[in-house]
């Protein structure tokens, strides 16, 4: 990330409508970043532009759906041209489908794959070549607690998860030698519209807060981070489980 | 659906930076691995308007193939060898073939290209276009002098054929006309015969200047290579001291056993130092010394090791260990900074016979009064070609890297300027693959005015809507 009192941090934000992409958005915002934030939600993205209409920072808003992957080389073009380069890429769109006890519905599950890997993916791509010949830059990929284990809650999203935490650490080890940087961020639970309603919850933060951490945690090029970092002993207990027990709970 | 996507070339969003780094940013790259989808990319640049920059490996020292307006047209996919006669040693390929793809090919045969660069990944097209030079340009001439044929993609799309007979003002020109008025497709160069995969190489270690040009005048009648390496922080009575190497091809007989050493695998230069340290990993150690004190300590040392090399004599070493020797560290130019705009630039400057001395000395003090002392000086030898935007004469050219530092970057760029002043009133040239510094006047006042006239009007013919455009033509050659 660019050194304070340099020049301003180019960020691109893709799902940016609510929860932690808006927030991350806010916060870059604040902080005097000129900010692409993508979203589905036109909306929304009206709404965080006049949010962030008194920051230092610049916002610029894109509706985009991440399941279109065929425009996302036009769109990648388009910002990094607007904001003169890129700095840092975070993938914040994400969606968790509530799905029933006796639910096994496949479309369901495909969107979520589209959603949340497919996406990132499409994204990171483009990104990791520009951040390769550039030799700089980082990627931020949002993804949870919830790729730890094969839960029998939301097989899907646990899934996506856990593929999204594989290819970001294959993309950070494949950038490597090139001084360009991938950082995983595994929030546990955040007061967010996704988790609205959600029972059960504890260690609850706000997205401001959790923004706030994915950022410092980026700044230093920390390769994986839970958020609150104390999620990180709760995944290396789920990790200890073995099979047999784990799925005879109901976690 | 499949000829849809075979006709619309490769395309990436990429950051594309001058080899020295010290100037570039992120620009669409086109990538045609066909004739057809070079045309194509060119037919899609005149449709949209968008001003193309050809780019070979990116291995020009400046700007002369990055774009901050406009779109890049790499055409390092298109690389196949086409044709190899082994009997007369005549190479013919695609142009995105690079140094290193032609010399494997070819040196199992008992081949060498005549001209090569001091690194192996530049393309053919690229040699070419900047018509570049090696450590033999006094015997042999620039790369342009090898090229016996080339068909050129003009930004109409039609292909021509050019060589010295055939459309001899295209051929002239397009030789070091650094790629404004067309893309070289398929480039045919003869080759150098050579009797084994090792040479015979000698260091000669030099007290001053005018001692390194005296060897250079000395051996130049029976060596095939001289490169002279100098010290640019001394001052005074050792200003220029350095060393001298003299490379001779082996001849008929000499190599016992030719087979085994002209074997591709036996020219491989070796990825770890010593057995052990990884060459990938050295450049790390070289930005610990990438100051001023640093490398007038590295500097001396190669002196020193020049010295002890001059005294043992003449040994043997492989072709791409000897012509190569920019590959010896990979990345060793992240040693400058491997951020954005950090880096260096390389300033060459090509003086006539009569004028280099003392011109060199003054250069070689200048940069030291000012504090813009060269990690790196390397001296050669040129003689004229007859490519109308040539930087070849009769005489020498001295290479100095300078650090880019973000904080000293206009003083820099200043001292660059006053040197190219002394450099013009002493009669001297410039050479596009390395320039970064040069002013729109100052073209101009290198540059004979009938080539130049002939070469715009050759440019407004081919590519009367200005399609080819690089940041070198826009800073050197503004509309």
């Amino acid at each position: 990330m660019r050194v304070p009192g340099s020049t301003p941090l180019r960020a691109v934000v893709v799902g940016a409508s609510s929860g932690i992409g808006a927030a991350l958005v806010k916060r870059l915002a604040a902080d005097g970043a000129h900010v692409a934030a993508l979203a589905r939600r036109e909306q929304e993205l009206e709404g965080l532009q006049a949010a962030t209409a008194d920051s230092p920072g610049e916002v610029s808003v894109h509706v985009h759906d991440v399941c279109d992957t065929d425009a996302v080389g036009g769109l990648f073009e388009e910002v990094v041209r607007e904001l003169g380069g890129l700095d840092l890429l975070v993938y914040a769109a994400g969606i968790m489908t509530p799905v029933g006890k006796d639910e096994y519905d496949t479309n369901k599950d495909l969107t979520m794959l589209d959603v949340n890997v497919g996406g990132c993916v499409a994204w990171c791509n483009p990104t990791a070549n520009l951040f390769r010949t550039q030799r700089s830059g980082t990627i931020v990929g949002i993804s949870s607690i919830a790729g730890a284990r094969g839960r029998k809650g939301n097989p899907m999203y646990g899934t996506t998860k856990a593929a999204m935490d594989h290819y970001l650490e294959a993309l950070r080890n494949r950038l490597g030698d090139c001084g360009a940087h991938v950082c995983t961020i595994k929030p546990g639970y955040v007061a967010t519209p996704m988790t609205e309603g959600i029972d059960g919850m504890f260690w609850v933060i706000s997205a401001d807060t959790a923004a706030k951490r994915i950022l410092r945690a980026a700044g230093c090029r920390v390769n994986e981070r839970y958020v609150p970092m104390r999620w990180g002993l709760v995944a290396l207990v789920l990790r200890c489980i073995p099979s047999f027990l784990f799925k005879r709970m109901n976690f | 659906m499949g000829d849809v996507a075979t006709a619309q070339a490769r395309r990436d969003w990429e950051y594309v930076e001058s080899w020295g780094m010290a100037s570039g940013g992120a620009v669409r790259v086109l990538r045609p691995g066909t004739k057809e989808e070079l045309q194509g990319a060119l037919e899609e640049a005149s449709r949209e308007g968008v001003r193309l920059a050809p780019r070979g490996a990116g291995c020009s020292y400046g700007d002369a193939s990055t774009q901050a307006d406009g779109w890049v047209l790499d055409l390092s996919r298109m690389n196949r060898v086409l044709a190899f006669d082994p009997e007369t040693g005549v190479l013919e390929a695609e142009a995105g073939l690079t140094v290193e793809g032609a010399w494997q090919h070819i040196l199992p045969h008992g081949w060498w290209p005549y001209v090569v660069s001091g690194t192996m990944y530049p393309t053919i097209a690229g040699a070419a276009a900047m018509n570049i030079h090696g450590k033999n340009n006094y015997c042999v001439g620039t790369f342009g002098d090898h090229v016996l044929e080339f068909d050129m993609v003009l930004p109409s799309g039609e292909v021509r054929t050019a060589n010295r007979e055939k459309d001899a003002d295209l051929f002239h020109a397009a030789i070091g006309g650094f790629g404004m008025l067309g893309v070289f497709s398929r480039i045919v160069m003869d080759t150098k015969r050579v009797h084994s995969g090792l040479m015979e190489v000698r260091g000669v270690s030099t007290h001053d200047l005018g001692e390194m040009m005296a060897v250079f005048e000395a051996e130049k009648g029976a060596a095939d290579y001289l490169v002279g390496w100098i010290d640019c922080f001394p001052a005074d009575d050792r200003s220029g001291r350095g060393l001298v190497h003299i490379g001779r091809n082996l001849g008929p007989g000499e190599d016992l056993h030719p087979e085994a050493t002209l074997d591709p695998a036996a020219q491989s230069l070796s990825q770890n130092i010593l057995g052990v340290i990884p060459k990938s990993e050295v450049w790390r150690a070289l930005r610990l010394f990438n100051h001023d004190p640093g490398m007038r300590l590295v500097n001396a040392a190669k002196y020193q090791a020049g010295r002890l090399e001059g005294m043992k004599g003449p040994y043997l070493q492989s072709h791409a260990a000897f012509h190569f020797l920019l590959d010896f560290v990979p990345n060793w130019k992240w040693a400058y900074g491997r951020r954005d705009r950090r880096g260096l630039i390389q300033y060459q400057v090509f003086l006539p016979k009569e004028t280099a001395h003392d011109t060199l000395i003054e250069i070689l003090e200048r940069c030291r009064s000012r504090e813009h002392v060269s990690y790196l000086g390397v001296l050669k030898r040129h003689r004229p070609d007859p490519f109308w935007l040539t930087h070849g004469l009769d005489g020498w050219s001295l290479a100095l890297d300078f650090k880019v530092d973000e904080g000293r970057r206009a003083s820099l760029w200043e001292h660059c300027y006053d040197l190219t002043e002394l450099v013009l009133a002493a009669g001297g040239k410039f050479y596009f693959a390395k320039d970064s510094v040069l002013r729109p006047e100052d073209a101009t006042r290198f540059l004979p005015p009938d080539r130049l006239a002939a070469f715009s009007a050759l440019k407004r013919e081919l590519d009367p809507s200005g399609t080819f455009e690089t940041d070198l033509s826009r800073r050197v050659f503004p509309a």
